[in-house]
């Protein structure tokens, strides 16, 4: 058995060192930093939400009434908060633009953002947030550092302001200079300072993060009790077994 | 109150043998006493296929198998159903946990010789088992209709158009349609959900007369029938119960353990379980940037795209499973266990164990240059394995295994 423990694990040094490193160049995330258990935030979150995003996405996999049982809003300031279409409280939420439409306007249709937080992840999501910058080439005026030429405008300008990319010149493994993005400078500020618009995104992505798997809180706090039960019931399980166990042992 | 539970027992003794069944496959059933650690996953296996089918049954409830409904109705079992988020994440997880629990059963198998004389058909039972299994994962898969579920699909049943003429046929009948689309949910559910479980529990109980006829092996590979006591009994054997039935439900406790861990804190484990790519709905006008079966097959899909040819390459990956059907009849080794094998098999054994691992991670990662090469040389590995074992287990030096279980 030592001599296939050694070759196991010198086979693998070698062959997770050569085959890992082709990692491609791409624009590094920031660390979203969110505190799910933040219900002021998470509130706010939902409040943007609403107000920025659901003109154009949907997330139509959720009923308003889970989010206000779940953040502690009633639902007379749910309605107030959040549904401007004049759906039910218990409705899904869907959004009236019509996708045909959408098309015509942006060329595709703004996805539904139910469980982006899953799909995309976190710092992504915060990331491409804050990572709009000009670029007259593009229908809206700007380009995205994360996701390239997105069809989506920058909703959140007025807050953030406009952004114009600092350069990098990156020589490539293939000797060839690449121009990266490594970093932004404001050029037209907006409503919010930078610290501000960065509070404002993290909630949105602590919202689309609660929005993805509703059920997480009670999962994680649930987990720790069946574990518990469990391991009582393995101790006693264990004096069980050692108990039958005995006189099999004595014989041998 | 004694004599009319025995006039009870009789009476039903006479119509149904369930006492007789009791005695013959529990209480007068005699396993090896040294069964270890390794023997625990045959029970576990079953506890996974009880927890697949009882949470299962639950999904089919909520879940709607159409093109149009199936991703929402995932999301609404996880959102809007009471406890579905639970029962979701425990199919979802148990179905890596029962890939986990069969892999280490089959690796006993090969440390103890499980396979060997008179196990052959046990172990053909058996490997009927993991096909269908890797069926029923593969169906099961595409049920959310996530973009994985889809592409998977999409680039698995295309395989069988490189079989030469009638390929091309052949994966247009399987779908049900030129591209996977609703027709072939609503079969693949149809699979998912009944013909395949039946098949799959009528070949375990198939694999469980077949292990009852010939009995457990053990870790020193020798057969306690060979020594027994006047009444008949096995010197070195126990009753199943309740000495296999307490060990195997400590076994089971601590499994689940760890099983309820991954479920309420990683049912994603990081996208090995749950894969990041499933939670956008299927899109056929939009293929993923990188297309991975999940981590079970991908030791197979390594071998698969180590071929530079499309056709010889499924035929490898054919062959990769088809190789252990046959492994009883290529393994001449005179000893069962791993304890009295020469130097030369635990070696191979232990080349096998890191290119079935090393593939298993090839198959994962983009396809560079390096990646195939090193898919390609331990594909070769894979296969030298078995083909070579004929030879290699025959002039291997064995020691000789003892008389008694140790």
């Amino acid at each position: 058995m030592k001599i296939m423990y050694a070759l196991c694990c010198a086979v693998f040094i070698a062959l997770f060192s050569s085959v890992t490193f082709g990692a491609t160049a791409k624009h590094a995330l920031d660390a979203a930093n969110i505190d799910p258990n933040d219900m002021e935030s998470l509130k706010r979150g939902a409040r943007h939400f609403a107000n920025y995003c659901m003109g154009c996405h949907s997330a139509s996999l959720m009923r308003y009434n889970r989010i206000g049982q779940d953040l502690g809003i009633d639902e007379a300031e749910l309605e107030n908060m959040m549904i401007f279409t004049g759906a039910k409280v218990g409705d899904l939420m869907h959004i009236s633009m019509d996708a045909e439409d959408a098309k015509q306007w942006f060329g595709t249709k703004p996805p539904d953002l139910s469980v982006v937080a899953r799909s995309r992840g976190i710092d992504w999501i915060y990331t491409f947030l804050r990572s709009f910058y000009k670029d007259p080439a593009r229908p809206w005026g700007v380009n995205n550092a994360v996701f390239k030429d997105v069809a989506m405008p920058h909703v959140l300008w007025e807050l953030q302001g406009l952004q114009a990319p600092n350069y990098d010149t990156l020589k490539g493994k293939d000797g060839m200079t690449r121009q990266v993005i490594s970093g932004f400078e404001l050029v037209e500020p907006g409503d919010a300072s930078p610290s501000e618009y960065d509070l404002i995104v993290r909630d949105i992505v602590n919202f689309l993060h609660y929005l993805g798997e509703p059920a997480k809180s009670t999962r994680l706090r649930l987990g720790k009790w069946v574990i518990l039960y469990l391991v009582l019931f393995l101790v006693l399980m264990y004096f069980v077994k050692k108990e039958y166990w005995k006189d099999i042992k004595k014989a041998h | 109150m004694n004599r009319w539970i025995d006039m009870g027992k009789d009476w039903l003794e006479t119509r149904f043998p369930l006492i007789e069944f009791w005695n013959d496959h529990l209480a007068k059933y005699y396993a090896p006493k040294n069964l270890n650690f390794w023997y625990l996953f045959g029970s576990l296996a079953i506890l996974m296929l009880v927890i697949q089918v009882l949470t299962g049954i639950f999904l089919t409830m909520n879940y709607k198998p159409t093109a149009d409904t199936a991703f929402a109705s995932v999301e609404y079992i996880m959102r809007d159903v009471n406890w579905g988020w639970l029962i979701r994440y425990m199919h979802s997880t148990g179905a890596s946990f029962f890939f986990i629990v069969i892999y280490l059963h089959m690796f006993r198998a090969l440390l103890y010789g499980s396979y060997g004389r008179p196990r052959e058909l046990l172990w053909v039972f058996g490997m009927l088992l993991f096909v269908l299994l890797m069926a029923e994962a593969f169906m099961g898969y595409l049920l959310p209709w996530g973009q994985m579920s889809f592409w998977g699909a999409q680039v698995i049943i295309s395989l069988f158009g490189a079989i030469p003429y009638i390929g091309n046929d052949l994966a247009l009948w399987i779908r049900g349609d030129f591209v996977v689309a609703d027709a072939t949910l609503n079969r693949f559910f149809a699979f998912h959900v009944i013909a395949l479980p039946l098949i799959l529990v009528g070949l375990v109980v198939f694999h469980l007369i077949a292990l009852h006829r010939v009995g457990s092996n053990n870790p020193d590979g020798i057969e306690i029938k060979a020594k027994k006591d006047k009444a008949g009994v096995p010197l070195d054997g126990i009753p199943f119960h309740p000495y296999f039935t307490i060990k195997d439900m400590l076994g089971a406790v601590a499994f689940l353990i760890i099983f309820v861990f991954v479920v309420f804190y990683y049912p994603e484990m990081g996208g090995w379980f749950l894969e990041k790519d499933n939670f956008v709905p299927a899109d056929p006008l939009k293929t993923p940037e990188h297309i991975t079966p999940l981590w079970y097959f991908t030791p197979f899909y390594a071998i698969l795209r180590a071929v530079p040819d499309k056709f010889l390459g499924v035929m490898c990956m054919g062959a990769s499973i088809a190789v252990l059907f046959v492994l009883p009849w290529l393994d001449r080794s005179p000893v069962k266990s791993i304890r009295y094998r020469g130097p030369i098999f635990k070696v191979a054994l232990a080349i096998f164990v890191i290119s079935f691992i090393a593939l298993g991670y090839l198959g994962t990662v983009a396809a560079t240059p390096i990646a195939t090469n090193f898919s390609r040389l331990f594909s070769v590995l894979y296969f030298a394995f078995f083909l070579l074992m004929p030879y290699y287990s025959k002039i291997d030096k064995t020691k000789q295994p003892p008389d008694r279980v140790t």
